[in-house]
């Protein structure tokens, strides 16, 4: 595992006056599962669309499997397989005849092309439904037949646009399950979403906010490195309390998750529960507050301003 | 009054639809300019100056003044001189003119006579157009007061007259095979024009441009399937044609079928050029109409193309639908070979070819 899967230095595209990205750098080892996190329009489909070659960046420069791009893109096609996020197959045609169209496309002999339609088919779950047309079939189905189109070929490189956005969380495990099985063969895999429990199961995340990276690791290092602690908040209130705590400068955000607020305090803050005592009305008696271990939608939360509460003396830094 | 409010908020976001579709809203507006213009022009029933040619056996003062009789009328256009009948008949045959006039070389004698027992000359008409040929019958019986004091006789036609084609002066026999040219038209461009853009519609081109398929062979499998069809539908609006209507079909196979693919080629390559620059299937519709009426009115499939003016006619010859109608005809009524009329045939040639360079070109294999 010499080279990168990936290698993207500078890489810029600009619609208009707009920068969907801005100077990201990347680099994607081979065999790993590399996310995308990122809110709506922070850029993931844009970058996944310049590395499959889809679209021309502005500036910088890509290396995709040792290949130029754009210059090579011809050249990548064999070897990169690509879900898109809106199903991209032909609803009119069964799931045989979509495969054997693919697997015709990407010039496959024939007796490889069968024996590949069987072998995915089986794999997915979808031998039942071959003569189904593709119209027909459930969220979670579709997304199967649309990874089987795309690693028909067998890819060393596939990039999957937010691949489960459509398919309930039972269907994404096991759609998890299977990209893992495909990892542990030895294909790269990119993936973007801007769900949590999905970017968990990466073995390697980069948060993406307004083109730009804002952070980069595995989820755990993420956590670790995260620069706020996360205090629970369990008592009445919360809906005064929220506005109260998010006037105090060393406070990053506050979520309300039921009964409890779930606060992110600024890590140059010592001792942080006996600071938020002392800086606001919360109550010896009425309120418990507990240090507990960061999510990564915290981490997600102090790397993106997202939160409805960026306080502004607070620095973001990853 | 709540439901006055429904409908006019329902009427204001259409209004701002329209408003920001701007094809659609200039459809709206370019629709009747177009209209007005395509049928003002073309719907022109009186028509002037019909090429013709002339085969003149007397070549004496005689047959000089009946053909400035003849040209005086403006209703023809006399433009070319056969030296015999074969000749004439080949030059009609090729589309070249539409009727030519013979002359015999008992001309003076014929006109001189105290009382005319027979007519002066005899034109030779190609009948496969209802309204030119009507236009020539017209000269039947003008008056031959070549010279003051040669008395007139009602009783004998000044010309004899023989129509070629369609004797009986059937509309079906020039309808049907321009017919052809029409639905050809409006299937072809618009299946080719709505085919490229529904996968981008759908989202299947996204998919497609991350395999290896290249762009050129995306637009030749997409188009090659459409060939079949053209040649299916002209065979059924030939075969009942003439079941039904007893329209002959006199050219050979391999030459309608040759002027066909010639037409659905060129036609395929203009749905495809719109299909690169329309962005919805509405759009690629809409703009096939845009082709389609010109196609229709100033083909000469509607109203005959010597009727038209001159700018009228430009714009008609940059049509493929135009030069096919002159070929289809030529080959079914007149049994005219594709090398009889080189000029539409190459036409359509350079068309395609020029037509699919511009359209490959322009779709780009990207989403930029």
């Amino acid at each position: 595992m010499s080279t990168p899967a990936i290698e993207a230095r500078g890489l810029t595209r600009r619609f208009g006056s707009y920068t969907a990205v801005d100077q990201l750098d990347l680099r994607i080892p081979r065999g790993c599962i590399y996310g995308f996190l990122g809110p709506n329009g922070s850029g993931k489909s844009t970058t996944i669309r310049l590395l499959t070659g889809l679209l021309t960046p502005n500036a910088g420069h890509i290396n995709i499997l040792g290949l130029e791009l754009p210059r090579q893109a011809e050249a990548l096609r064999h070897r990169i397989g690509y879900m898109t996020q809106k199903f991209s197959l032909y609803g009119d045609l069964t799931l045989d005849e979509n495969l054997r169209f693919i697997a015709r496309i990407y010039g496959l002999p024939r007796a490889r092309a069968r024996t590949r339609v069987e072998t995915l088919l089986q794999r997915y779950g979808l031998t039942r439904h071959r003569r189904q047309l593709a119209d027909t079939l459930s969220g979670g189905q579709r997304q199967r037949l649309a990874l089987a189109a795309a690693t028909l070929h067998e890819p060393e490189l596939l990039f999957l646009d937010e691949p489960t956005s459509a398919v309930d969380p039972e269907n994404r495990r096991d759609f998890w399950e299977k990209l893992f099985d495909l990892s542990d063969a030895g294909t790269t895999i990119l993936v973007s979403t801007h769900y949590m429990d999905e970017a968990e199961r990466c073995h390697y995340l980069a948060i993406l906010e307004a083109g730009r990276k804002r952070a980069d690791g595995t989820p755990q290092q993420l956590m670790e490195d995260m620069n706020a602690n996360v205090v629970e908040v369990q008592g009445g209130g919360q809906r005064q309390l929220k506005t109260e705590l998010l006037q105090l400068q060393g406070v990053r955000s506050v979520a309300q998750l039921g009964e409890q607020l779930r606060v992110l305090v600024d890590k140059r803050i010592d001792a942080p529960l006996d600071w938020l005592r002392a800086n606001s009305s919360l109550g010896k008696d009425t309120h418990t507050l507990t240090l507990v271990r960061p999510s990564l939608e915290d981490v997600f939360v102090t790397c993106t301003n997202n939160a409805d509460s960026a306080p502004p003396a607070a620095p973001v830094d990853s | 009054m709540a439901w006055l409010m429904r409908i006019s908020a329902i009427m204001g976001k259409e209004l701002r639809h329209l408003s920001r579709d701007r094809l659609t809203f200039g459809m709206v507006v370019m629709l009747p300019l177009l209209q007005l213009l395509l049928f003002g022009y073309a719907i022109n029933n009186n028509v002037r100056d019909i090429p013709v040619g002339v085969v003149d056996l007397a070549q004496n003062s005689d047959s000089r003044a009946l053909i400035a009789a003849v040209k005086a009328t403006q209703v023809v256009n006399l433009s070319a001189a056969y030296a015999g009948i074969i000749d004439a008949e080949r030059a009609i045959t090729r589309g070249e003119v539409r009727a030519v006039l013979v002359l015999p070389a008992d001309l003076a004698q014929r006109l001189h006579q105290p009382t005319r027992t027979q007519p002066a000359g005899q034109w030779l008409i190609d009948g496969s157009d209802n309204v030119i040929a009507s236009a020539l019958l017209s000269l039947r019986d003008m008056p031959l007061a070549l010279r003051p004091g040669l008395p007139q006789v009602r009783a004998i036609p000044s010309f004899e007259t023989v129509l070629y084609f369609n004797p009986e002066r059937r509309t079906p026999v020039n309808i049907v095979p321009g017919l052809i040219a029409v639905i050809l038209t409006m299937t072809m461009i618009l299946f080719t024009a709505t085919a490229i853009v529904r996968e981008r519609e759908r989202g299947n081109l996204e998919l497609l441009i991350t395999t290896p398929v290249s762009s050129l062979e995306l637009m030749l499998g997409k188009i090659a399937p459409y060939i079949l069809i053209g040649l299916l539908q002209m065979a059924i609006i030939l075969g009942l044609g003439h079941v039904a209507f007893d329209v002959p079909i006199n050219g050979s196979l391999l030459a309608i079928v040759g002027a066909t693919l010639l037409f659905i080629a060129a036609s395929l390559t203009l749905g495809l050029m719109i299909s690169t620059s329309a962005k919805t299937q509405l759009q690629a519709t809409q703009m096939t109409v845009f082709i389609l009426l010109p196609s229709i009115l100033l083909s000469g499939f509607m109203f005959p193309f010597e009727g038209m003016p001159a700018p009228a006619q430009w714009i008609a010859e940059v049509l493929p639908a135009t030069h096919f109608v002159r070929m289809i005809r030529g080959v079914v009524l007149r049994d005219a070979s594709l090398a009889d009329m080189p000029l539409d045939t190459v036409f359509l040639c350079l068309f395609t070819g020029v037509g699919l360079v511009a359209a490959t070109l322009k779709f780009r294999k990207s989403l930029d």
